[in-house]
């Protein structure tokens, strides 16, 4: 989040460039962030498509196949987790697979566990700024999951409502070591600072949140459905 | 009856205890038949046995009684009572106390001269007897038809009142025993008339005439009550369409022209923006949010730093992004910890404002409440702060240690400053 300097720094030049698709079904906010990011030359970030709907969304991604999809989670046609599922196939493809991050205005749980259970690799809201969105496609585009302090918030309260866990589930449960990473995220605490918090690399942090990512995407069902329900969400 | 309470509450009456414009309306409560003595009664200002007296004397008169108390049972729509609104047009009634809900004395003993009544009325027809032939059918079609109307009524009132089933159960047997002592009554005519050997015949011509009806009106009622429930469906969207509307003008259009008048000072529209993003998120996502701030206190922690931050926020201009984990009720001591917070808030804002938004994170796990406050601005040094500047020493660090829970500043000249409270709930045993 507070990676300004570095997309600037590093993601500079040609050498350094993602193609992506937005996914809004409001034209001013595609229209906006396109005048955001989209000035190849500076950012690096090329927007090949845009789409408003679902149908529009998978037809445009299966066309382009761009590296990075911005995915709003409220969609006409069945929402992010519909254009997630239909696209399930490129996500896991060997070559080129296609990344989402979702970018919502949505501040209800459900809806942002929802489309990270569906397989995007992080959540930012729409009120980020340009260049700490650039950042985040840019970690997306490497395969890092990009957890903002409000997502990390929702996992935290997701697995920790989960107590007295049966044997078979200890899978899904995280490791003291990733809680406190997801702690530090929430906090606001940049990657960096993570590291030198806890005196661990970068790089350990970041594979530590794509631990976080994974089981909160192999978690069990049962488990997210019980304490959705008990907050009523569902 | 809603009718009459918009009425009273419109009125222009000044004096508040005078019941404004009477109206007449059957009496839902405390009503023996179909109400309408009581009604009566309350709409004359006379006591209800009179005017039950009146009913049982005009009865006498070849059933005068009977037929007006039927019309007026058809034609004057029933109230409520005293049932949900409290100023109700029966009160004036001397015996009108507002919740009958067992059937008082004076209605048993109006029960029992009404039967004696009827006794006395049967037994003195009895001259012709061809004319008493008719008397038993009558009266038993009578009493059947007052079972169903008075069913109609309960069906109606139970609009304005939840029915709880096994009442229901009570209603559907009274319906079906109106419907059985009509029947009755029918079939006496018949079996009177003589034509008990052609009753078969009739039945079937009843039946089949009935078959005929059903099949010409019945596409029609059915048409009907689809087309009833469909605009009732539309009337239902269009009252949440319209206080959806209200609440976007009263809110979100309030804001934006409030901020095309300020559209110079950009501090002012970040914080009607902020302000109203967070209203309208509450309205949306948050299932009884009003969306207002209510004025009585927090009672859970997860609300009390929500409000705190966002009170923050607007004095100060500068944005708060709260993540919380956990919930739990507060007592005491979180009280003391949340204006601990709070002061490190307004710090924050105060003096790390420029530096972008202030990350508040509270986390509630097992018996420890956890909260952080945290900015990016150019930090501090607190040994360095002059010991006469009491913000953070007393109102957080002291405040803290006083209710038995820890404070910890961290600060990086040029990296921010972070404030880590922490306490211990008291659950159920109060340690000081």
């Amino acid at each position: 989040m507070n990676g300004t300097t570095e997309a600037t720094g590093s993601h500079e030049g040609p050498e350094r460039r993602v193609r992506v698709v937005l996914v809004d079904d409001h034209r001013m906010f595609r229209t906006g962030v396109q005048a955001e990011i989209g000035r190849t030359e500076e950012t690096g970030v090329e927007v090949i498509g845009e789409a408003a709907d679902v149908d529009q969304a998978v037809t445009v991604i299966t066309a382009t196949r761009p590296e990075v999809v911005l995915l709003d989670v409220h969609l006409p046609g069945g929402g992010g987790v519909e254009v997630l599922r239909r696209c399930a196939p490129f996500m896991g493809a060997v070559e080129n697979p296609v990344r989402f991050l979702a970018l919502s205005v949505s501040d209800a749980a459900e809806d942002v566990i929802g489309v990270i259970r569906g397989g995007a690799r992080g959540y930012v809201t729409k009120t980020i700024t340009g260049a700490d969105l650039v950042d985040s496609v840019f970690r997306v585009q490497d395969g890092d999951a990009v957890f903002s302090p409000r997502l990390a918030g929702f996992v935290l309260d997701a697995f920790a409502s989960t107590d007295a866990p049966p044997v078979d589930e200890d899978l899904d449960r995280l490791t003291q070591r990733e809680r406190e990473v997801l702690r530090l995220i929430a906090r606001g605490y940049a990657y960096k600072e993570i590291a030198k918090q806890l005196f661990i690399s970068v790089k350990t942090v970041e594979s530590h949140v794509s631990a976080v990512l994974r089981k909160l995407q192999l978690s069990n069902r049962h488990e997210l459905t019980r304490w959705a329900t008990a907050r009523r969400l569902v | 009856m809603p009718a009459a309470t918009t009425r009273a509450a419109s009125s222009l009456n000044p004096d508040p205890e005078e019941p404004p414009q009477r109206k007449l309306y059957r009496s839902a409560d405390g009503r023996l038949l179909g109400g309408v003595a009581r009604g009566l009664a309350g709409h004359l200002g006379l006591p209800v046995a009179w005017v039950r007296f009146v009913f049982l004397g005009l009865f006498f008169a070849d059933g005068l009684g009977a037929l007006l108390y039927a019309v007026f049972w058809i034609v004057v729509p029933l109230g409520v009572g005293g049932v949900d609104s409290p100023r109700s047009v029966f009160e004036t009634a001397p015996d009108g106390r507002r919740r009958l809900r067992k059937p008082d004395r004076g209605q048993v003993f109006a029960l029992v001269a009404l039967l004696i009544g009827a006794v006395i009325f049967v037994g003195n027809v009895d001259m012709g007897s061809k004319a008493d032939r008719y008397i038993w059918p009558t009266l038993l079609i009578g009493a059947g038809s007052v079972l169903v109307w008075r069913q109609a009524d309960n069906a109606r009132r139970a609009r304005w009142m939840e029915v709880g089933s096994r009442r229901r159960v009570l209603h559907l047997a009274r319906g079906l025993a109106g419907v059985a002592l009509v029947g009755l009554g029918l079939a006496g005519f018949m079996v009177v008339r003589g034509s008990a050997a052609q009753l078969g015949n009739v039945l079937t011509a009843a039946i089949a005439v009935l078959t005929g009806i059903a099949l010409l009106a019945g596409p029609y009622l059915v048409r009907m009550t689809q087309d009833l429930s469909e605009e009732r469906l539309m009337r239902i969207r269009a009252q949440e369409r319209a206080e959806v509307a209200a609440h976007v003008h009263d809110s979100v259009l309030h804001t934006l022209t409030l901020i095309q008048r300020n559209a110079e000072d950009p501090g002012e529209v970040r914080r009607l923006a902020r302000a109203q993003e967070r209203e309208l998120r509450n309205w949306l996502y948050n299932p009884e949010g009003t969306g207002k701030d209510e004025d009585d206190e927090p009672e859970t922690l997860a609300e009390a730093v929500k409000r705190a931050a966002a009170e923050v926020e607007d004095k100060h201009g500068v944005p708060l992004e709260v993540v919380v984990v956990g919930d739990c009720p507060l007592d005491e001591k979180l009280t003391a910890q949340m204006q601990a917070a709070r002061e490190a808030m307004v710090n924050a804002a105060k003096y790390g404002g420029e530096g972008g938004a202030v990350q508040v994170y509270a986390e509630v796990e097992g018996r420890t409440v956890f909260v952080s406050v945290r900015d990016r601005g150019p930090g501090f040094d607190l040994d360095s702060v002059p010991g006469d500047r009491m913000g953070v020493r007393e109102s957080i660090i002291g405040r803290m240690q006083r209710n038995g829970g820890t404070a910890r500043l961290r600060s990086v000249p040029g990296g921010g400053t972070e404030v880590e409270l922490e306490m211990e709930r008291t659950s159920d045993e109060r340690d000081h």
